[in-house]
């Protein structure tokens, strides 16, 4: 039995923000089938009441002074921008046609 | 000797002694890359009039009776990863084509305080992901010992600059071996340092939580006098480290093992390693116990996990940190023609602009974080990884060091594992523990496998902030084989 279906692996372009065409998710679904079945082995590790580890080290809440510093400009946070218009940058449109 | 020839070392006291000038040193290490980068491909991004520039300010500073560290005038290469704000910053990938970062990375900052001149930028495999570089969408890297075969990765143009003296020293980032493997393919010295010793601001991000700048050298105090340079607390990166750098460099100059507890991993080793791989590793393991120390064999039991947990938690980590890449802000923008929504556009873009490794990687990555599937694989390869810590701690308990091949075969073909991720995954199969616990891990030439004539690496693992003794056993072993072998091993490479 496949650990991941095709369709499966289409809807995780979509999520992923991929736009993948046919012969990539074809490609994609065969190698990810594989690559999931092999990861589904940390599930022979008995580990039910071991905690978590998101990190190596133990660190929270690490904050620094809440101060005033210099910081970029707006030309050089503009400056890679693939565009700008009125020192902002230009994007395309994030509502519906309805909205 | 030539000067391309010589140690950062070496190189640093001629500078500051005003022997050679720093201009010199970077211009013989520029001619080099003239005349050999056609066939390695190391470098994405070669800047010699700034380099030059760089090294008339050492050579003025000198001259003006400044006192600098030692590595000030020493030419470096640069992984690609790393923010610099007057060159180009790629990652490897075309959505970052030709993008020029408003800012230093911590450590690019440090290298330029140090006086530290930066010939250029490394390739690398795309945001880091792979085993070989042949991820890169720039196109591969060789490795100087057969030009056929791939040099590591993915830290892979480091690696090559530096085996091919086109640099004594280079940048890498390690996530589950990226600096080890290719040093230990390349016949060189790579360090991943304790996570947070060394900062990740301006460091690209793959998976935040395994990610360690370090350093590739020809030798273990070039190795550790680069790690001292570029390490150190930083306030702009949270998991920094608020804690002295370990005395790295004095450990390298002591190199001694007599009376140390070293402890063989029992789990890695017969299947699936190669046979000339392990003769090396274990005439080291006879070296060790020669120089006077005490060798055990010392069983890690979830070792054997590590990668799976890995193929989890990176991928999930890379979902996360790739979704900046959106198109909007910074990079490639595709298939905005005034009709397509920022949505569309977004996805048009990172598919013409990811290669098929980052794809993958953050479809898996997304997979293991969705819910429904996320406690089966994400929350368990979390536990995973508390248990490869415990088995660290443990291991600690008995030895003050743990012992691995750095790496269970050496150098494949270019274009042999290039189509079969799981088979690339396997290339970091001894490294990826030490990423998951965070703790320090070298790799040091331990000879050359009898099969193919290809270096074998060695790989020494210490404890949390315990990275001075890796440098210390990396010396005793570097010594000793020295001596045997009458020189480096890189005197055996093939000429280019």
């Amino acid at each position: 039995m496949s650990a991941i279906t095709r369709d499966e692996v289409a809807h995780l372009a979509r999520l992923s923000r991929l736009a993948l065409d046919e012969g990539e998710l074809d490609h994609f679904a065969a190698q990810l089938d594989q690559i999931v079945g092999a990861v589904a082995r940390v599930a022979e590790v008995a580990a039910g009441d071991i905690p978590p580890s998101s990190h190596a080290l133990p660190l929270t809440n690490v904050f620094r002074p809440d101060e005033v510093r210099p910081c970029l400009t707006p030309q050089q946070a503009l400056s890679g921008a693939p565009a700008v218009e009125d020192d902002r940058f230009r994007v395309p449109r994030i509502l519906g046609e309805e909205a | 000797m030539s000067l391309i020839h010589k140690t950062a070392a070496e190189l640093g006291r001629l500078v500051a002694s005003r022997e050679a000038s720093a201009v010199e040193v970077t211009q013989a290490h520029l001619d080099r890359i003239a005349e050999v980068d056609s066939k390695v491909s190391a470098f994405l991004h070669v800047d010699a009039e700034r380099a030059l520039e760089q090294a008339r300010t050492v050579d003025e500073r000198i001259a003006n009776g400044d006192r600098l560290g030692p590595l000030a005038g020493v030419p470096i290469a640069h992984k690609d990863i790393f923010t610099t704000d007057d060159m180009p910053t790629t990652a490897g990938s075309k959505i970052l084509e030709g993008w020029r970062p408003p800012y230093d990375a911590t450590v690019t900052r440090r290298l330029r305080e140090a006086g530290l001149i930066i010939l250029g930028k490394t390739n690398l495999d795309e945001f880091a992901m792979g085993s070989s570089t042949e991820n890169s969408a720039y196109g591969p890297s060789h490795n100087p010992w057969d030009l056929s075969r791939i040099p590591g990765g993915s830290s892979g143009g480091s690696s090559a600059a530096v085996a091919s003296f086109q640099a004594p020293l280079s940048t890498g980032t390690d996530t589950g071996g990226s600096i080890r493997q290719p040093a230990a393919v390349t016949g060189i010295v790579g360090m991943k340092p304790t996570y947070g010793g060394s900062s990740r601001y301006g460091l690209i991000a793959f998976a935040s939580s395994l990610d360690t700048p370090g350093p590739f050298a020809r030798n273990v105090l070039d190795a550790a006098l680069l790690q001292e340079a570029f390490s150190g607390h930083d306030e702009f990166d949270s998991t920094s480290i608020d804690a002295p750098v370990p005395p790295v460099v004095e450990a390298a100059r002591q190199g001694d093992v007599a009376g140390l507890r070293i402890g063989v991993v029992k789990e890695f080793g017969g299947e699936g390693y190669q046979p000339g791989v392990l003769a090396r590793f274990h005439e080291t393991v006879d070296l060790l116990e020669s120089l006077g120390a005490k060798v055990v064999e010392v069983s890690c039991p979830t070792f054997g996990y590590a990668l799976p947990a890995y193929y989890l938690i990176a991928p999930s980590e890379c979902s996360s940190n790739l979704a900046r890449f959106d198109a909007m802000r910074y990079g490639l923008r595709v298939g905005d023609d005034g009709t397509r929504s920022a949505e569309e556009v977004m996805a048009l873009t990172r598919a013409a602009g990811f290669g098929p490794e980052v794809k993958r990687r953050i479809m898996l990555g997304t997979y293991a974080l969705s819910s429904g599937y996320y406690d089966a694989y994400y929350g368990q390869a979390q536990k995973v990884r508390t248990l490869i810590s415990r088995d660290f701690e443990a291991a600690f308990h008995q030895v003050d060091v743990l012992i691995s091949p750095t790496t269970p075969t050496t150098a494949f073909p270019i274009g042999e594992r290039a189509d079969d991720p799981m088979a690339m995954y396997l290339a970091d199969l001894c490294t990826i523990p030490s990423n998951l616990a965070g703790n320090a891990a070298i790799s040091v030439p331990c000879g050359l496998a009898d099969e193919d004539g290809l270096p074998v690496g060695l790989q020494i693992m210490a404890p949390v902030l315990g990275d001075d003794r890796c440098y210390r056993v990396g010396a005793a072993v570097e010594k000793a084989f020295t001596d045997r072998w009458g020189g480096p091993l890189l005197s055996k490479a093939p000429a280019l």
